[in-house]
């Protein structure tokens, strides 16, 4: 080439919209059921009694079905976190917010959900919480029906109750 | 491991924010293009295609293998394509080689690309699902959280990642195809840069990029034909383990362990810090540098940010230079990362790569990883034949 910018290539935008239906499966329709109630329904493995929650149906570390059903309550602990900062398309929350990895108690996976009612730089890893509902006839199939959760008042978790959680 | 295989031509693109002046077609054939050059090859020559990308919902273009075939040479060849998250530039090079250790075929062009700029990645990462939270939080929302983890677990002190950050930018300055040259890197720039994901900082973070990678595998006895030196292929492992199950370590996955060890094994590697001469790692955040130091068996557990506060890792200086290049912190076409890093790998062991060239490379690692921490890939290469 002879030192002159190729004209740049023409890129067009065509935005597309795609409706899917979601088959949750047994254990996640289960799940998606119990949180239209206001409740958080896990499942226990057979075999090492660990507490899948959502449960997926079987234990990823056995390979069995997990089929014993268990109701866990509104609490937690806060395991780790991150201060999200990052404005980008679709965002639904005012940043900054916090997306912790919250231990229901009872459970033994953590999974991801948003920190309120707490300034972002008083969060802790360890921090008690609990689950804050949407209003009854808001409630859906969905973790949507969770608004956020936030801290319950009771002192942080020692750091070796939840370590092997990280 | 079969047939001994080798590569023998490497190519990649200038990588930018934004490349206009190229389709995603006419990007990776910049970077075939070039590989085929270096290996003094024409498109005849070659057996077969490999190419891997990151999930196709980034750019929205499904199954893009199909429409490269022709800008790759692969109309009426053997193409395959290969998918394993942020690690597949390495998964992709490793399946290119199987199809030479086997037997197979004698030479495969293998191809990763990512065009960024004509994808949202953010948003194909934040997919809300009715079974988890709509936290939208990408890749770092994910990731700050281990790292918070690892921080705590090793107590390691808050400006390991901004040494990392600074030093892998520092070393892209000496890379012609780095996407980030920033002259006036600094601890300070990059200390008071905003924190994205809190402990992350937006300096410590990888750009988003535009770029492919291309390299030409051989056997033996293509590689004898080849202008330039080989860099053999002394051992290639892949692992994966599931995103989320109970005991799991995400700041220190088995995966990874076990994929590194396997790798080593084959090449009889024991101790790797020792033997190991250069090593690309797939570093997006820069606390993972001092994470996959641990996981790679090149520090204790809790003791990898050691090496890094001590300068062990830098290119100048350094006794076990990691990510001369720049890394992924200074380049980012995401499926492109991966074979970047065992590209770079195999430019060190043939003494060519330049500015960033470390002196009397004899072996050297590269690796790759995606998905959430659960895909690994990994080779080692060798100035000599295994
Ligand atoms: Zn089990």
């Amino acid at each position: 080439m002879s030192g002159q910018a190729p004209e740049p290539v023409a890129v067009l935008e065509t935005p597309i919209h795609v409706d899917y239906s979601f088959t949750a499966g047994l254990a996640q329709s289960r799940f998606l059921k119990g949180l239209a109630e206001g409740r958080f329904l896990g499942q226990r493995c057979p075999r090492c009694k660990k507490v899948y929650v959502p449960p997926r149906g079987s234990c990823p570390t056995d390979g069995v079905p997990t089929t014993d059903e268990v109701e866990l309550g509104n609490t937690g602990t806060v395991t780790t976190y991150c201060v999200v900062n990052v404005p980008f398309q679709g965002q639904a929350i005012e940043i900054p917010y916090i997306c912790a990895q919250i231990l229901l108690d009872g459970a033994n996976l953590a999974f991801m959900g948003l920190i309120q009612e707490v300034p972002a730089d008083q969060v802790r890893m360890g921090m008690r919480v609990e689950a804050v509902w949407v209003a009854p006839d808001e409630l859906g199939p969905t973790m949507s029906s969770v608004k956020y959760f936030r801290p319950n008042g009771e002192p942080d978790a020692d750091y070796e109750t939840f370590a092997e959680y990280l | 491991m079969g047939e001994r295989c080798a590569v023998i031509g490497v190519g990649q693109t200038k990588h930018a924010a934004k490349r206009e002046d190229v389709s995603i077609a006419g990007l990776v054939r910049e970077a075939a293009e070039r590989a085929l050059e270096d290996a003094e090859l024409s498109w005849a020559d070659i057996d077969a295609v490999v190419i891997g990308k990151a999930p196709d919902m980034f750019e929205g273009v499904m199954m893009p293998e199909l429409y490269l075939a022709p800008a790759l040479g692969a109309v009426g060849k053997p193409m395959v394509r290969v998918h394993t998250a942020g690690s597949v530039g390495g998964s992709t090079a490793i399946v290119a080689a199987h199809l030479v250790t086997s037997g197979l075929h004698r030479r495969v062009l293998t191809v990763a690309f990512e065009k960024q700029s004509d994808s949202d990645a953010m948003w194909a990462l934040s997919v809300p699902q009715p079974f988890s939270a709509p936290l939208l939080a990408g890749a770092g929302g994910y990731f700050a959280p281990i790292i918070r983890a690892y921080m705590r677990r090793s107590g390691a002190p808050d400006h390991i990642g901004i040494l990392v950050a600074v030093k892998d930018r520092k070393q892209a300055l000496k890379n012609p195809y780095a996407h980030l040259h920033m002259e006036d890197i600094s601890f300070e720039t990059v200390r008071d840069s905003i924190m994205l994901w809190d402990p992350i900082r937006y300096l410590e973070t990888c750009p988003s990029s535009d770029g492919a990678a291309a390299m030409v595998l051989a056997d033996e006895t293509a590689a004898a034909a080849s202008p330039r030196p080989p860099a053999w292929v002394h051992g290639m492992a892949m692992r994966s383990e599931p995103t989320m199950f109970a005991g799991r370590d995400q700041v220190n996955p088995k995966a990874g362990r076990d994929c590194a060890a396997d790798v080593y094994a084959q090449a009889g590697i024991t101790d790797p810090r020792g033997e190991i001469d250069v090593a690309e790692v797939y570093v997006p955040f820069s606390w993972y540098e001092p994470m996959w130091l641990e996981n790679l068996g090149f520090a204790p557990e809790g003791e990898g940010w050691k090496l890094t506060d001590s300068g062990a890792t830098a290119l100048d200086g350094g006794d076990i230079p990691w990510n001369c290049s720049g890394g992924v912190l200074s380049s980012n076409p995401i499926g492109a990362s991966g074979m970047l890093r065992f590209l770079e790998v195999a430019m060190q062991v043939r003494g060519q790569a330049g500015e960033h060239q470390v002196d009397g490379v004899r072996r050297a690692l590269g690796h790759a990883y995606g998905g959430g921490s659960q895909f690994f890939s990994m080779w080692v290469l060798g100035d000599d034949k295994p």
